[in-house]
C-alpha cells in the first residue's frame, strides 16, 4: 500500500522524530509514505476569512498532486492536516474557491476535492486496524500510563475534520491500548495549549500548557503523546513539567522494534 | 459606528451575528477570554451592532487562539472564531498595518522553537 505523503516545514527540522518513527512504523507496518515531489509548506494556519484564496493554493497543489498519482494524501503533523483537509473540503464545497483556484492553476483536469485526505492516526485506524497493529506489537508497552494529548486541530471544528467525537474522542487512546500501553483520561486533553501565541506571549502560552500537564500528571500520567510539533515545544519547553513529551509515533515505532 | 465596514467584516466571516441568541458559550469555553478585552459574545454582538472600529483597535484579537473550540461549541452556527478572524484580516489588510514584521522575528526564536511557530504567526498576523 502506497499513500502519497505531506510532510511539512517542521517534520524536516525540530519535528524530525514525528517523521522518521512514522516512516519506519508505516514500513513495519506494510504501507510505504511516498513523499509528494516539490510540496509547498502548508501555511500552518488554515485560512479562515472567506475570500482568502492565495493562500489555500499550497493545499490545492498537494491534493492535486496526489490525485494525479490515484493515492491517498497522508500527513503527520496535526496542523498540515487540518489545513490541507479543510482547503480540500472547500475545494469540494465552495463553489467560488473551486472556480478561482482553477481558474489560476489551469489544470488539465479541474480539481473538485476528490483527494482522500487521512492522518497517519486515520490511517492506523481505517485502513490497517487497531487490531492488526496490536499483533504486530513486538514490544509491548505494558504498565505504562499515557495521556493523548488531542489539541485542537486534528478534532475541531468536527463537521469539517471528522475524525472522531471532539468531545470525547477515542482514537488516540485506542491507539495507546494496541501498542499495549494504559491510556490516562484527563480532561484537558482537547482543550488548546495556547502554542500559537507562544512568539508573542509566552507566558500566556505557558500558563495554558503548564494546565495541561499538571491535569495529565494529577490523573497518574507517566507521559504525554501528541502529533503535533507547535503542542510538542509548548508543552515541553513552556509546561513546567517533568513528564516527558513524545510523538506517538515514537512510541510506535518503539512497540513495533523498529525504533 | 460603521454599518460598510460592519457588513464588509460580515462577508468576509462569512457567517450571520444576527443568529446569536447570547448563551455565552463560546466565551465560557474560549481559553483566553480573560485576557481579551472583549470577550467572543460581545465580538459577535459588536459586529452586528456595527461597532467594529473599536473591536479592529482592541489588542484581544491578537489573542484568540484559533483553537476552534467556539466554532465547534456554538449552537447557532455563529462561530465567533470566524468574526475575530474577519476583524484581524481587516486590519492586517491595510497598507502598514501587518501585526509581525519580519524583522522582529530573529529576536523572538530559541533553540527549540519548531518552523511552525513562525509559519502560524506569520500566517495569522500578516497580510
Amino acid at each position: 500500500m502506497i499513500m502519497s505523503y505531506f510532510p511539512g516545514c517542521t517534520l524536516k527540522t525540530k519535528g524530525k522524530e514525528l517523521d522518521t518513527y512514522g516512516r519506519k512504523a508505516a514500513e513495519a507496518l506494510g504501507f510505504t509514505l511516498e513523499e509528494l515531489p516539490d510540496w509547498q509548506c502548508c501555511g500552518a494556519v488554515y485560512p479562515m476569512a472567506k475570500d482568502e484564496i492565495a493562500t489555500k493554493l499550497s493545499s490545492v497543489r498537494a491534493l492535486v498532486a496526489a490525485r494525479d498519482l490515484g493515492q491517498d494524501l497522508v500527513t503527520l503533523c496535526s496542523a498540515c492536516h487540518h489545513v490541507i483537509k479543510r482547503v480540500n473540503g472547500d475545494m469540494k464545497n465552495d463553489p467560488n474557491m473551486q472556480l478561482k483556484a482553477n481558474n489560476y492553476m489551469g489544470l488539465d483536469v479541474p480539481y473538485t476535492g476528490e483527494t482522500n485526505v487521512l492522518h497517519y492516526l486515520e490511517v492506523l485506524r481505517d485502513r490497517i486496524g487497531f487490531d492488526v497493529l496490536k499483533e504486530k506489537v513486538v514490544k509491548p508497552l505494558t504498565g505504562r500510563k499515557i495521556a493523548a494529548y488531542y489539541g485542537c486541530m486534528l478534532l475541531r471544528p468536527s463537521k469539517e475534520m471528522q475524525m472522531d467525537n471532539p468531545e470525547n474522542p477515542t482514537i488516540m487512546e485506542d491507539f495507546i491500548r494496541a501498542i499495549g500501553a494504559e491510556p490516562v483520561i484527563y480532561a484537558m486533553r482537547n482543550e488548546c495549549c495556547g502554542g500559537y501565541v507562544t512568539l508573542e506571549n509566552k507566558d500566556f502560552a505557558a500558563k495554558k500548557a503548564s494546565a495541561i500537564m499538571d491535569n495529565a500528571k494529577n490523573q497518574g500520567a507517566d507521559c504525554v503523546i501528541t502529533a503535533c510539533p507547535l503542542c510538542m515545544y509548548n508543552l515541553k519547553e513552556n509546561g513546567g513539567s517533568d513528564l516527558p513529551v513524545y510523538y506517538f509515533t515514537q512510541l510506535l515505532a518503539e512497540a513495533l522494534g523498529v525504533d | 459606528m460603521n454599518k460598510e465596514l460592519a457588513k464588509q467584516i460580515q462577508e468576509i466571516a462569512g457567517v450571520n451575528p444576527r443568529k446569536c441568541m447570547k448563551c455565552g458559550k463560546c466565551t465560557a469555553t474560549c481559553p483566553a477570554f480573560d485576557v481579551m478585552e472583549y470577550h467572543p459574545h460581545q465580538f459577535v454582538d459588536m459586529v452586528e451592532k456595527g461597532k467594529v472600529e473599536e473591536l479592529m483597535n482592541s489588542k484581544g484579537i491578537w489573542t484568540c487562539l484559533s483553537c476552534m473550540a467556539c466554532i465547534e461549541r456554538c449552537p447557532r452556527s455563529v462561530e465567533p472564531a470566524r468574526v475575530i478572524e474577519a476583524v484581524r484580516v481587516a486590519v492586517a489588510r491595510q497598507q502598514g498595518m501587518d501585526h509581525l514584521k519580519p524583522e522582529q522575528i530573529p529576536a523572538l526564536l530559541d533553540e527549540e522553537l519548531p518552523q511552525q511557530a513562525i509559519t502560524s504567526a506569520f500566517r495569522k498576523y500578516r497580510k
